[in-house]
């Protein structure tokens, strides 16, 4: 038998369940199959559920009677069911400016890394990134699959603001910053895409389980497309991912 | 014409608040909504207000605000000596205002954050289904001077039917926090869970709506979890031995480990406390 997943309550209005210390897309599979069994199971509107790498947390608006026998619920949920594969995956694919004006670490990760700048960007364009899970900031998508090439550790020192759309690694990871903010990744280029738009249901429209692939854009490129984002014109390619 | 609390002076921090944005944690917005849900239950029982609706919750230092028409307010919470006009005025009462009438506060007495709740409840903008002020949810952050927050006029004369609302407001000075264990507490070794338990904590100058750090650090060799879920609430420990108190308006997950998760009430406690203040943590299992 499996140590995992542990149930565990957090306080008096979480129940944390904790699967195998890793990352791994298996274990997402597993992860979103268990949150779509809770997400069936609660539909009352004051129960959320979200996951991470290896968690998933399923939390309570208030505080509930007996959080204890609410683990016995959930516990028995987790016998009964069997895992299936993650369901209705897409591709998304994004526009990224490598241009200098938005890339301001890539000279440095250049030496450090003793590769050209095209192959830089050439490494950073080339796999379908798998979200993880959204969190952090409104929009902040996890998004694992970096090659190993181009992992470099964070800055020192933050940077006190880091543009919105700015686009940065920092370890295994890369991510879009979704708004400015202060931030330590080492950032490599811009995307004009809005991952987060208070004003639409939902309001993002990639989610855990999706991949994401990048396309390079020229300066002028990216323009265009801030334009046509602004005027609501701005169609964000994507397709069905078949794994 | 609509009516309307005009802002004359912003004072240190205030922001509209309910009981927060549900069901948007997956994108990562944070849950938000009042530090102290004791204060916004009891100010909106009083005007006989849904339990949720909007407050304005008032950092120490209330703003100067003026009211376009008649209304009821009720303010609860912290004491900031609030005046109506010239008038002082009590916490946990109904109070009647008249169109042009000013409120003001003045000396913080006890506590950290008042709720100022008017008949009906603010009608600010709902974004995401909840009126809770966020840095990028919603058009405002904190209360500025100009700011108009929009409420419904109570016309004519209200029978005084108010029910008596029992307030007890020995939760605003008590120092113990009651925690559970978090869900990397049992990493710790003996030693530092008996820290915890023994320590008398100060509040530093570091809280705000998002987190509030402790004052004392607890050494520590804790490996960095693989980024899990986080609450308001949870405890967090960090490589630098700083001990985090997450808040309201926290991020929705993080890598330091979490080893303690306070109880729903003591959130309220905690909200109510200042800097340099002290508290302690009594552990249930």
């Amino acid at each position: 038998m499996s140590d995992f997943p542990k149930i565990k309550t957090m306080g008096e209005r979480g129940i944390l369940i904790e699967f195998e210390p890793e990352i791994s897309e298996k274990l997402l599979g597993k992860l979103l199959f268990y949150k779509n069994k809770l997400e069936e199971f609660y539909t009352e509107v004051n129960v959320e559920v979200i996951n991470t790498y290896n968690s998933l947390l399923i939390s309570y608006m208030f505080s509930i009677e007996n959080i204890y026998s609410e683990v016995l619920v959930v516990k028995e949920l987790f016998d009964k069911a069997n895992i299936g594969k993650i369901n209705n995956q897409q591709i998304f694919y994004l526009p990224v400016c490598y241009d200098e004006d938005f890339a301001w670490d890539l000279e440095l990760i250049s030496k450090e890394k003793n590769l050209l700048k095209e192959e830089i960007i050439e490494l950073h364009i080339r796999p379908f990134y798998t979200v993880y899970f959204t969190g952090f900031l409104p929009g902040f998508l996890y998004l694992g699959g970096l090659d190993k090439k181009l992992q470099i550790s964070r800055k020192n020192q933050p940077r006190m603001k880091i543009e919105k759309g700015a686009v940065g690694i920092g370890e295994n990871q890369t991510g879009i910053y979704p708004k400015s903010s202060p931030g330590g990744w080492q950032i490599l280029g811009n995307c004009p895409v809005r991952l987060f738009d208070k004003n639409s249901d939902p309001p993002c429209e990639i989610s855990a389980g999706d991949k994401v692939k990048f396309y390079t854009v020229s300066k002028t490129e990216f323009e265009e497309i801030s334009a046509k984002i602004s005027e609501g014109k701005f169609q964000l390619k994507k397709e069905n991912y078949e794994g | 014409m609509k009516a309307e609390v005009e802002v004359l002076k912003p004072g240190l921090f205030s922001t509209i608040q309910d009981f927060g944005r549900r069901g948007f944690q997956k994108y990562g917005v944070p849950l938000s909504g009042v530090m102290d849900r004791i204060a916004l239950k009891t100010a909106n029982l009083i005007l006989q207000n849904q339990a949720d609706a909007a407050v304005l919750e008032i950092t120490q230092m209330g703003p100067k605000l003026k009211f376009t028409d008649p209304t009821k307010i009720a303010i609860s919470g912290a004491y900031l000596s609030p005046k109506l006009n010239d008038s002082e005025i009590e916490n946990n009462e109904v109070i009647k205002v008249e169109a042009g009438d000013t409120l003001s506060f003045g000396r913080p007495v006890i506590g950290s954050r008042a709720y100022l709740a008017i008949s009906g409840g603010f009608q600010t903008e709902k974004i995401l289904e909840s009126r809770s002020w966020y840095e990028g949810i919603t058009a405002f952050e904190k209360l500025e001077k100009g700011h108009h927050l929009p409420y419904t006029a109570v016309s004519g004369e209200v029978k005084e039917t108010y029910a008596s609302v029992k307030f007890d407001p020995s939760y605003l000075e008590t120092s113990e926090i009651k925690v559970f264990p978090g869900p990397e507490f049992d990493r710790l070794p003996q030693e530092l869970k008996t820290k915890l338990q023994k320590t008398n904590f100060s509040i530093s100058k570091n809280n705000n709506r998002m987190a509030l750090q402790l004052g004392e650090k607890l050494e520590n060799e804790l490996e960095p979890i693989i980024t899990g879920p986080v609450l308001p609430g949870t405890v967090q420990l960090t490589p630098g031995g700083n001990l985090i108190i997450l808040m309201r308006d926290c991020q929705t997950t993080g890598g330091y480990p979490r080893v303690l998760q306070l109880s729903e009430h003591s959130l309220n406690i905690l909200a109510q406390k200042k800097t340099g203040e002290e508290v302690y943590f009594k552990l249930s299992s």
